[in-house]
């Protein structure tokens, strides 16, 4: 009898279903991997069994005996813990008061200071984390650390199952190594555990079970290992599964001058000396761990970094972009994918249509008044473009599925026509088929003369998109890998900065 | 571990620095009284302090949870109202009377509470009409100035102690240990401060976000009427004055401010709130050691808010991210 099951659960958002006659059964000491798109119905799912939101219809056993939970607490106190992509970490607070929010120790009736820190101490060595103050602040720490004390939070509830969805897509590599080490632990002590994950070599690495999510309902569920990637993903998404990576789209080999030319940039200890030159209709990949100054450098060509040294050239004139409304100017032409959607990339209640026509306003309007007429052509044609799925341009940004919301971001800049584009990790927790559209418009754009500076932490990505990748390390360019020099093992050993020599012949090995 | 310190330093760095700033002031007003410090002098400055103190730690629980009272200042002349009327008579019946207006004052800061809670009401929105019906009360309750209180219970708490310690300073003090130190150590006031860091991941952490909303908030209510209440043991009677409500709001609200407790919520501490009230009350009293007119005590206390504001956001000049300006 497994541990924990759901059968027939459906869940209803308006007219709009998010989970339909969902099946699933998970075990002890074993780890059950769900997959998914985004929108098919994976989030909500865990979200009934954290308490998060209340299921419709359908039962839910633990131990033999139905349960229903009210609340988040509710379902902590039935010994189900979840690490939601969405950090749930308090910032003002210090890592062990987080750790300990739930239920911290008390003498008294007091919080017991002293059992605290010991508490912490132990999750965070569970986790990985023994290298983490208990006393510093959430707010302080860099996001692959809360990451790691979001893990260490969940552990300290002792539970007997732990949801972690995408816990892994903030790590920074070395990180990565450590969770899949504390998860391996965690299995053989007999937790089960409730894998999501977009990154497929992840569940081929870690998970005992794989149960698919396709338009919210439970398609199949088979042991991992016996079906192929390939088997998966068309599961995954219903439809035939060719190429991952669209084939690049010729270009004139161009001769002329840079389009973007950085000459020794630095700013603070995080970036030094960068300099790279970009080329109309190029794509160049940024490589490396993550926070080894990639989302610096290309804040830093956006102006948003302040007392940045060196020089950034572009049409071979030196220009001073001191923030993102100088960068947007036609005679600079720079637009900015940031990482975070919900806060940097959109206004979540405002409508589609507003969100769409922020970054192009000035261009739509005359003597400061919008064009009304004009914003609506515009923002249908990038709709259609990118095949953004919405009930109309006036529906809130923020009810859009992930990946639709970072069509949206992406509407936004090509409304102003850019010429330079910047994209910061575009494809971060969003559905397969989301990730091939943004692939292929960087082609297009690439294609059609502009310039693509890409920063990614999925290496396939890197392989799969980019004529030349920079791999960064410590704030510096260390590496510059181009055409056949893009391999995994090329791009792994350089970001770990190991002393390999560059392959330029051979397969591609996998890391 | 030997980093602890510097870790403690920095969460309590606000208040540190409320109080090196009224020991500062303090110094210059005391080294230039013109009678010098004598106990008489430092008991009617505590006197004042006290009164403005208590009100401040009564906003900073609401602040801490990212809301804002600005019914302090009303339920404060509410309790007063009713303390002219019941803190009176025998010892027994004194005792119940001080009882009553903490339970009036509690009864007031939990329907604020109730109804932001249920009501999803903003708070400055649900505490401005709330405060308008509290007033109103202690309008009815009295219609002209007057009323009389247990005069040993005012001399006893409003003189001194052996050595000329204000008892004022003693009755702060033991607020602090009793309701403040309980409340910052206990777990519902470990919530609150989480509530007001971030509400939500409060929430999707377990959190008891209504519970620690409803605390605060009846804990802001009870403060705020022992504010009253001593008011009543200082002047001896009680007065509906919409003035005094408005300005010891306000007041408040720049004590928490001075006393580098965070208006975004989820930072700060009472005590810091304390030295906030106690320096904004030493600055009026500065101006009259040094025969200022005292028409510009209200300019003078604006420039210092103002400079204690500026002080806060001068970290914004250090930023060398944009993006973390509007964080």
């Amino acid at each position: 009898m497994p541990l924990f099951s759901m059968s027939g659960v459906t869940k209803r958002y308006g007219g709009v279903r998010a989970l339909e006659d969902a099946n699933l059964a998970i075990e002890g000491g074993r780890i059950h991997a769900v997959l998914g798109e985004n929108g098919a119905g994976k989030s909500t799912l865990i979200k009934i069994m954290a308490g998060v939101v209340m299921p419709d219809e359908g039962r839910m056993v633990l131990d033999g005996a139905p349960v229903a939970f009210a609340s988040p607490a509710a379902a902590n106190d039935a010994g189900i813990a979840c690490i939601f992509q969405e950090l749930s970490l308090i910032p003002d607070l210090s890592v062990a008061d987080n750790i300990a929010i739930s239920n911290p120790p008390r003498r008294f009736g007091l919080i017991d200071r002293r059992a605290q820190r010991r508490i912490a101490e132990q999750a965070l060595s569970r986790a990985g984390g023994e290298n983490i103050h208990p006393l510093a602040l959430i707010k302080d720490l860099s996001l692959s650390r809360r990451q790691i004390v979001e893990i260490a939070k969940a552990l300290a509830r002792r539970p007997r199952i732990l949801i972690l969805d995408e816990a892994t897509s903030a790590l920074t590599a070395a990180d990565v190594t450590k969770i899949y080490g504390v998860l391996r632990r965690l299995r053989a002590d007999g937790l089960a555990l409730v894998y999501i994950s977009h990154r497929m070599h992840e569940i081929v690495e870690l998970a005992d079970e794989c149960t698919v999510f396709c338009n919210g309902r439970s398609v199949a569920t088979f042991a991992a290992g016996t079906k192929t990637d390939n088997e998966i993903v068309e599961m995954m998404i219903g439809r035939e599964y060719s190429a991952v990576f669209p084939a690049r789209v010729p270009r004139a080999a161009s001769a002329a001058s840079p389009l973007l030319e950085v000459r020794h940039l630095s700013w603070t200890e995080r970036l030094s000396d960068v300099s790279l030159k970009l080329k109309a209709g190029e794509i160049i990949g940024l490589g490396g761990l993550d926070g080894q100054g990639q989302r610096e450098l290309l804040l830093a060509l956006f102006g948003v970094l302040r007392g940045t040294t060196g020089e950034v050239l572009i049409d071979g004139r030196p220009v001073d972009i001191t923030g993102p409304d100088v960068a947007k100017r036609s005679t600079i032409g720079m637009a900015l994918i940031p990482e975070d959607r919900k806060t940097e990339g959109l206004m979540l209640p405002m409508s589609v249509r507003d969100n769409l026509s922020f970054a192009a306003l000035d261009t739509l309007s005359h003597w400061g008044v919008v064009d009304r007429a004009a914003e609506e052509d515009a923002v249908d044609r990038i709709v259609r473009r990118l095949a953004v799925r919405t009930d109309g341009t006036s529906q809130p940004a923020g009810s859009l599925s992930g990946g639709n919301q970072q069509k949206l971001v992406i509407g936004k800049w090509l409304m102003t026509r850019p010429r330079i584009l910047l994209l910061n990790d575009p494809t971060r927790g969003i559905d397969v088929g989301t990730k091939q559209e943004i692939y292929g418009l960087l082609q297009e754009l690439a294609g059609a003369g502009a310039a693509v500076l890409f920063y990614s932490t999925d290496y396939d990505e890197l392989v799969g998109c980019c004529d030349r990748v920079l791999v960064m390390y410590d704030g510096a360019i260390r590496r510059e890998l181009s055409g056949d020099e893009i391999t995994e093992h090329a791009l792994v050993s350089s970001a770990l900065n190991v002393g390999s020599e560059p392959r330029s012949e051979g397969a591609p090995h996998s890391v | 571990m030997s980093s602890d310190w510097r870790y403690g330093l920095h969460e309590h760095k606000g208040t540190l620095l409320a109080f090196a700033a009224f020991v500062l002031m303090f110094t210059i007003y005391a080294t230039n009284h013109p009678a010098g410090l004598n106990a008489n002098v430092a008991t009617t400055a505590a006197n004042k302090g006290t009164l403005l103190a208590i009100v401040a730690i009564a906003q900073t629980m609401v602040v801490l949870t990212a809301g804002i009272d600005l019914s302090v200042g009303m339920v404060m002349v509410l309790a007063n109202c009713l303390a002219s009327t019941v803190v009176n008579g025998s010892p027994l019946m004194t005792a119940l009377g001080v009882l009553s207006v903490l339970f009036v004052g509690g009864l007031c800061g939990a329907i604020n509470g109730l109804i932001v809670i249920y009501g999803r009401l903003q708070p400055i929105v649900t505490t401005i009409a709330t405060g308008a019906v509290y007033y109103g009360a202690a309008l009815a309750l009295r219609r002209v100035p007057g009323g009389d209180v247990n005069s040993s219970l005012a001399d006893a708490l409003t003189g001194q102690l052996p050595g000329g310690i204000p008892a004022s300073l003693a009755l702060l003090l033991g607020l602090v240990l009793v309701v403040w130190l309980p409340f910052r150590r206990s777990a519902v006031g470990r919530a609150a401060y989480a509530v007001g860091s971030s509400e939500i991941a409060a929430y999707m952490s377990g959190v008891p976000v209504r519970r620690a909303k409803f605390v605060a908030y009846t804990l802001s209510g009870i403060l705020a009427s022992a504010a009253g209440l001593f008011l009543t043991l200082i002047t001896y009677s009680g007065e509906a004055s919409a003035a005094n409500g408005s300005t010891y709001t306000l007041y408040s609200i720049a004590a928490v401010v001075l006393g580098g407790v965070s208006l975004f919520g989820g930072s700060g501490s009472a005590v810091g709130a304390i030295f906030g009230a106690l320096m904004f009350r030493t600055i009026g009293d500065l101006l009259f050691v040094f025969n200022v007119e005292p028409l510009w005590q209200p300019l003078f206390q604006g420039l210092v808010l103002f400079a204690a504001v500026c002080l806060g956001t001068a970290r914004l000049l250090r930023i060398r991210n944009r993006l973390d300006l509007y964080g």
